[in-house]
C-alpha cells in the first residue's frame, strides 16, 4: 500500500486498535499488575541502600532510577512479536497479508493504540515519582527533554522492530518463542531494567554501551535522570537511531525472506 | 483472467515415529520428506466463470486457491490473476480479489463485526458512500442486521460465517475465492450461504472459484470443475460432462401408490439400487430411460416419478479411483 493510503488507513487501525486493547477490563488490569517488576526492583535496591550509597545511587536516586524505569517501560514495550509467532504457526497470518495495507503496519498500530492505556498507568506514576523524589532527580535541561522524547520514539521503534525481526525467526524455525526468551533475558539484564548500567563491572558496561539492549530502555532512562550532559546524550541517540536503522535493515530482509517459505498452514 | 501453468508447491516436512527414542534421535537427526502438495496443474479460467475445485482432504485444492490469492509462493511454474503474479501482492491485485477461508477468519474475535468492516473499509479505501451502499446490500441479503453490532465471539458458527463474506466482500471484488465456505454448518445455514453466494454473483458478475469437498456446493453454484487429487489435475471441464463419462446411467426413482415386489420392478430394465415398499430405485442406461418410464407407468401403480443423475459424490469417488488404478498400473510396468 503507498505510504498516503497507509496514512489514511492509519486513523482507522489506532481507533480499532485501541477498541480492542481495552475489550477486556479484568484482563487490563492483570496486565498493570504485570508490569511492575520496576517498582520490585527500587524496594529491593533502596533497601541495599539504606545504610551506604551504591555506587553514584543512594535511596532517592534509585527511587528516580526505578520509577523513570517504570514509566519508559510503559511507553516502549511491545508484545508484536507473540501476534506474530502466533499468527505465522497457526496461518492467521494469512488474513493480514490479504488486505492491502503492509502487516507491519498493522503490528506497529496495535501497539501505539495501547499507549493511551499505557499513560494511563505511567502518568500517575510519574507524577508521584516527581513528587516523592523531588525535581531535583530528574533533568531540568530543556535540551534533554527533547532528546528524551526522541529516546522514546527511537526505544518504542527499537522494541517493536526487534519483536518484528525475531517474529519472522518463526518463518524458519516454526516457533520463535525460546529465542524471543532469550532475547528478553539479555534485555532484563544488559537494558538497564533490572540494574542500572553504570553499576556493572567496567567491562560489562563498555559491552552493554555497543548492544541494542540499553537503547531499548536505559538510554531514555538515563536522560530523564539527568546522567548524561547535552553532547554525549546527542551521541548516544545517534547511536540508538542507528540500531533502529539495523533493526529496521533485518527485519525488512527477514520478512522477505520468510514470506517465501510461509505456508498459511491450517485450512 | 485466470493463467496457470506448470504449478508446483513442494513442501519439506518432518518425520518422525512417534515414541521417546524417536523423539530424542529427532533432536540430533531430522528426517525430511518433500510433499508435492500442487505437481504440476495447467488451467486457464476466463472473466465472469465460476468454476469449482473438487478433491478429497490434501488433494491441494487450498494450496491452489492460496498461490493465486497471493498467500504462499509457487515452488515453480507460472501463474497470472488479471495480469498480475500474485507472489508480489500489489495492492491493486489485493483490491480485485478476496479469499474466504472457511477455517480462517478475518473478524476480530472481540470486537463486533462492524469494526472489522470499518477496518477494511479503510484499508481497501474504499468511499464512505460505497460503503454505506454495500453493507446495506450484504446485510440485507444475509439477514444480518441485528448481528454486526455483537461481539463476534458471541456468534455462532453460521452467522460468524455470513459475517464473514460481509468483511470480504465490502471491497466489492472482481475475483472471488471460497475456500470450504459451508464447512461445519448445518444443513440450512449451507444452503443460505450457497443461495447467498449465487445472488451476490448473478448480481455484481465477478469470477468465482469454489473450493469444497461439498458435493452440493459444487453442484449448485458451478457449472465448470476442477478436479485435483494428489496435487494433479485429473479433470477439467463441464460437470454435467464429468457425470455423464464417468457414470452414464441415469437413476429412476419411483413412488407407489401401493406395495410393488422387486421382481415386479426388475422386468422394467436395468439394476435395481434400492427397494422398499413407498420408493424404489432404478439404475438404467442413459439411451433406456425412456423405454424403462413409459414400462414403469404402464405396468406399476407410480405416483411420482423423478429422472436423476447419479449422486456426485459417487462420480467423483468412482473417478479417484479410476485416476488411481491408472497410476498404479503406470507405476507396476
Amino acid at each position: 500500500m503507498s505510504l498516503r493510503n497507509t496514512a489514511r488507513a492509519f486513523p482507522t487501525l489506532l481507533r480499532v486498535g485501541f477498541a480492542d486493547a481495552v475489550a477486556y477490563r479484568a484482563e487490563m488490569l492483570v496486565w498493570v499488575l504485570a508490569t511492575t517488576m520496576p517498582l520490585v526492583m527500587l524496594a529491593l535496591w533502596t533497601s541495599v541502600a539504606r545504610d551506604a550509597p551504591v555506587g553514584r545511587y543512594g535511596q532517592s536516586q534509585f527511587v528516580a532510577y526505578f520509577l523513570s524505569t517504570f514509566v519508559v517501560r510503559q511507553l516502549t514495550g511491545s508484545w508484536a512479536f507473540w501476534d506474530m509467532n502466533f499468527e505465522i504457526r497457526n496461518g492467521t497470518l494469512a488474513m493480514r497479508l490479504l488486505r492491502p495495507i503492509h502487516p507491519l503496519w498493522g503490528y506497529a498500530a496495535a501497539g501505539l493504540a495501547a499507549l493511551p492505556m499505557r499513560l494511563f498507568v505511567s502518568l500517575p506514576i510519574a507524577v508521584v515519582a516527581l513528587a516523592v523524589v523531588g525535581a531535583r532527580n530528574v533533568t531540568h535541561d530543556p535540551l534533554l527533554w527533547i532528546l528524551w522524547a526522541m529516546s522514546i520514539g527511537g526505544a518504542w521503534t527499537l522494541t517493536l522492530l526487534v519483536n518484528l525481526l525475531v517474529g519472522c525467526a518463526a518463518f524458519f524455525v516454526e516457533s520463535s518463542v525460546k529465542l524471543m526468551d532469550a532475547w528478553l533475558v539479555l534485555f532484563f539484564v544488559l537494558s538497564g531494567y533490572l540494574v542500572p548500567i553504570d553499576l556493572f563491572p567496567r567491562w560489562l558496561e563498555s559491552l552493554a554501551d555497543w548492544l541494542p539492549f540499553r537503547f531499548q530502555l536505559g538510554l531514555s532512562v538515563e536522560l530523564m535522570t539527568g546522567v548524561h550532559g547535552r553532547g554525549e546524550a546527542v551521541a548516544l541517540l545517534a547511536r540508538q537511531w542507528v540500531w533502529v536503522a539495523i533493526a529496521l535493515g533485518a527485519t525488512t530482509v527477514g520478512w522477505r525472506r520468510g514470506l517465501e517459505r510461509f505456508a498459511a498452514y491450517g485450512g | 483472467m485466470i493463467r496457470v501453468r506448470a504449478l508446483r508447491k513442494h513442501y519439506q516436512v518432518h518425520e518422525r515415529p512417534p515414541g521417546f527414542a524417536a523423539a530424542m534421535r529427532s533432536v540430533f537427526r531430522r528426517r525430511y520428506r518433500t510433499v508435492a502438495a500442487v505437481d504440476g496443474i495447467d488451467f486457464d479460467i476466463r472473466e465472469g466463470e465460476r468454476v469449482g475445485f473438487l478433491g478429497p482432504n490434501g488433494a491441494g485444492k487450498t494450496t491452489t486457491l492460496k498461490v493465486l490469492s497471493g498467500l504462499v509462493h509457487p515452488t515453480s511454474g507460472e501463474v497470472s490473476v488479471d495480469g498480475h503474479e500474485p507472489r508480489r501482492r500489489s495492492d491493486v491485485f489485493l483490491k480485485t480479489i478476496t479469499l474466504v477461508l472457511g477455517q480462517k477468519q478475518q473478524l476480530l474475535w472481540d470486537l463486533p463485526p462492524s469494526e472489522t468492516f470499518e477496518l477494511n473499509r479503510a484499508t481497501y479505501d474504499v468511499p464512505r458512500a460505497q460503503f454505506a451502499e454495500t453493507l446495506r446490500e450484504l446485510t440485507d441479503l444475509l439477514a444480518l442486521a441485528d448481528l454486526v453490532g455483537k461481539p463476534t465471539r458471541t456468534l455462532s458458527l453460521g452467522e460468524r460465517m455470513k459475517c464473514e463474506l460481509v468483511a470480504a466482500l465490502v471491497h466489492r471484488p472482481r475475483i472471488l475465492f471460497l475456500d470450504e465456505p459451508t464447512i461445519g454448518l448445518d444443513v440450512s445455514m449451507q444452503v443460505a450461504v450457497r443461495d447467498f453466494v449465487k445472488r451476490y454473483n448473478e448480481r455484481n458478475g465477478g469470477t468465482l472459484i469454489l473450493s469444497s469437498h461439498d458435493m452440493d456446493d459444487v453442484a449448485r453454484l458451478c457449472p465448470r470443475v476442477i478436479v485435483i487429487d494428489k496435487g494433479k489435475l485429473v479433470y477439467d471441464g463441464k460437470l454435467e460432462e464429468l457425470v455423464t463419462r464417468i457414470r452414464p446411467d441415469k437413476r429412476v426413482v419411483l413412488r407407489f401408490s401401493r406395495p410393488v415386489e422387486e421382481h415386479d420392478l426388475a422386468r422394467l430394465g436395468g439394476t435395481v439400487v434400492r427397494h422398499d415398499s413407498g420408493e424404489s430405485v432404478l439404475q438404467v442406461r442413459k439411451e433406456a430411460v425412456n423405454a424403462v418410464v413409459a414400462s414403469a407407468l404402464a405396468q406399476l401403480p407410480v405416483s411420482d416419478l423423478t429422472v436423476e443423475s447419479p449422486p456426485l459424490e459417487e462420480v467423483i469417488g468412482e473417478l479417484f479411483a479410476h485416476e488411481r488404478k491408472t497410476h498404479e498400473a503406470e507405476a507396476s510396468q
